[in-house]
């Protein structure tokens, strides 16, 4: 090697023209046309659970009118249900309860599954072992009763339904976030931070599991409509907080009528059936937005 | 102060296999002076990263430890430093840089963050002063428009830049030691350059020792004052540069110096054939016996070589040689 000759300006390596990873991952989401469908849906409901109660300010639990008024009669959107109650309001209130839900539900399992995926994933060996047993116990549970009983035990209210699903529900999240501390531990840049002294929790927690998001994100994302189909299952069976509104409740509680007002328990289930159904398709569009493997389809 | 800054003694670290125990390193000794930069030259699999990562404290856990011999830096034991300790010497009093940088790099953060982030866990700098300190870094890496850059994320930048941040993260708290484990393998031929002038350059203003892992004997040459030569984790030869190039003491090393190829100036149909070293590294399995582990590829071979291990045999000008016919080479 010989001396390199004095230049005036280093001629840098030309920078690569690199797009923004978040530009890329929009546009892949948007090429998805059902998942952007599923978004727009998804807004409109959330707008609707937002904002609908002042725009539409009837109490879902006043009596209204005359029971079973079909939609459309009587001035009433969606008719009324077995107590004379107006079914519109209904559903609007019980959009606000679903989702918040569902989005509570998913939060509390994905704090469950990230920590212990993440512990197991990161120290391997025994705590690895004792962790996964523990969530294969949980997996192997029967999750609606487990659920079940829990909240028969320590009351159906809203916080509790919340932890309930939490609980039954963080095993897929735990296995995934593993999985991906198990890959990126061995990378290279972990390596370098151990290199420049980063802690264990530092390294757990601020280096891998940024870079572990992607497939959690994806699996949040379908978590939310799977814990909202959950709390309408608890629902129907009775076991929701009586003080609020939501789908599932309005189905069971109307589930007798169902075949002199199918109404009743039809708007609701498509109510649900619509918000999981985008929820879904957002999931999907995000799981092509975020993972690489999937991206040379 | 007085003695060597860091001082390797009859090192023996030892991976636990499928096969068994095996020792990847057999029994290394060496020195590091104040401001020396030190090579490590070898083959793949001869155990120049291993001894890095001993170094480091940063063996596979569960995988490898240190079964014999002591690490002293500084007048500091590290084979029996407390875990807190070794994590306040890395990045802080030794650090290192990696063979990939296209990797190296966490590629959710800027590459400032990472910069300031070494700087505010060692030194305790506020996030704007280490921030600030990110940007000279970065200027003294020789990235142009430092300020201007360090918002940038891995992503935005090539391999040689990426490279010259990790070197900034590394140099960051003005370590005494900086192990660079092929630092330049995974880069082009003109960028390489300029990152060895660079390691070069900071190495004369800062005064930081540099052990610098390579199989580049024309880097070593370049850069290093002293050089080991390893084979199947024992040291081979040790010396100066400048004398084991003019006249190696182990056949090994002759091999790998007459490996290097030279541009002639008349290209001609009839080329000279590049010479190889011919055989390859001894499988893990082999690395423990009494014998000299690279007789089977040497063309000097006697008996003695398979009976038993040559032992470091000293020479006046300072090289040292583990060969049984050192003197005949």
């Amino acid at each position: 090697m010989t001396e390199t000759p004095q230049m005036p300006e280093m001629p840098e390596e030309s920078i690569p023209k690199v797009r923004h990873p978040a530009a890329e991952a929009w546009e892949m989401f948007a090429r998805n046309h059902a998942a952007v469908v599923g978004l727009i849906v998804l807004i409109l409901i959330t707008l609707g659970a937002v904002f609908g109660p002042m725009l539409y300010p009837t109490d879902p639990f006043d009596m209204v009118w005359a029971p079973f008024s079909p939609p459309g009669q009587e001035g009433f959107l969606l008719g009324t249900d077995y107590l004379g109650r107006d079914l519109l309001a209904m559903i609007i209130n019980g959009a606000r309860v679903s989702l918040i839900i569902g989005l509570a539900a998913a939060v509390v399992s994905i704090f469950i599954g990230v920590t212990i995926g993440a512990l197991a994933g990161f120290y391997r060996g025994w705590v690895e072992e004792a962790l996964m047993r523990f969530t294969e116990f949980f997996q192997v549970l029967p999750t609606l009763l487990f659920s079940m009983v829990i909240v028969a035990l320590f009351g159906a209210s809203l916080p509790m339904i919340t932890l309930a699903i939490g609980i039954v529900s963080w095993t897929a999240v735990a296995r995934i976030t593993r999985s991906e501390f198990l890959r990126i531990r061995e990378l290279e840049y972990v390596m370098a931070s151990r290199a420049s002294g980063a802690k264990n929790m530092k390294l757990m927690f601020r280096v891998i599991l940024p870079n572990a998001l992607p497939p959690i994100i994806v699996q949040s994302a379908l978590m939310v409509g799977s814990a909202i189909l959950f709390e309408a299952g608890l629902s129907f069976l009775g076991l929701t907080d009586p003080n609020v509104v939501s789908w599932g409740q309005i189905i069971g509680s109307n589930r007798q009528y169902i075949l002199d007002a199918s109404y009743t328990v039809t708007i609701p289930g498509l109510a649900i059936f619509i918000t999981v159904l985008a929820i879904s398709l957002v999931g999907d569009g995000l799981n092509d937005a975020l993972n690489p493997k999937l991206r040379q389809r | 102060m007085s003695g060597p800054l860091l001082k390797v003694e009859n090192l023996r670290i030892e991976l636990t296999t499928r096969d068994g125990v095996c020792p990847v390193i057999d029994d290394l000794s060496f020195e590091l002076e104040h401001g020396e930069n030190l090579s490590f030259v070898g083959e793949s699999g001869c155990g120049k990263s291993m001894t890095a990562l001993a170094i480091m404290g940063l063996l596979p856990e569960g995988v490898g430890r240190v079964a014999a011999g002591s690490i002293t830096f500084d007048g500091e034991e590290l084979t029996t430093a407390s875990r807190p300790r070794l994590r306040d010497i890395r990045g802080n009093e030794i650090s290192m840089i990696f063979q990939e940088p296209m990797t190296s790099l966490n590629p959710v953060y800027t590459i400032g963050e990472q910069i300031a982030e070494v700087l505010r866990a060692h030194q305790g700098l506020s996030q704007k002063a280490a921030w600030d300190m990110a940007v000279e870094l970065l200027d003294a890496v020789r990235i142009p428009n430092a300020k201007g850059r360090v918002g940038d994320y891995p992503f935005q930048m090539s391999g040689g830049q990426r490279q010259r941040v990790m070197i900034a993260m590394a140099l960051a708290c003005q370590p005494k030691i900086l192990i660079a484990d092929e630092p330049t393998t995974a880069l082009d031929v003109t960028v390489q350059a300029q990152i060895f002038d660079l390691l070069r350059d900071l190495r004369k203003d800062t005064g930081t020792s540099i052990i610098l892992i390579t199989h580049d004997m024309g880097a070593v040459a370049e850069m290093a004052e002293r050089m080991i030569v390893m084979y199947a984790g024992r040291g081979a030869e040790i010396g100066p540069v400048d004398q084991i190039i003019d006249h190696a003491r182990h056949p090994y090393t002759k091999g790998l110096i007459s490996c290097v190829p030279h541009i002639v100036d008349t290209l001609t149909d009839e080329r000279a054939r590049l010479t190889e070293v011919p055989g390859i590294v001894p499988g893990l399995a082999e690395f423990g016996r009494d014998m000299c582990l690279f007789a089977s590829r040497c063309g000097m071979r006697v008996e003695r070589c398979l009976q038993e291990r040559p032992p470091m045999q000293d020479f006046e000008n300072g090289q040292r040689a583990a060969c049984w016919r050192a003197e005949e080479v």
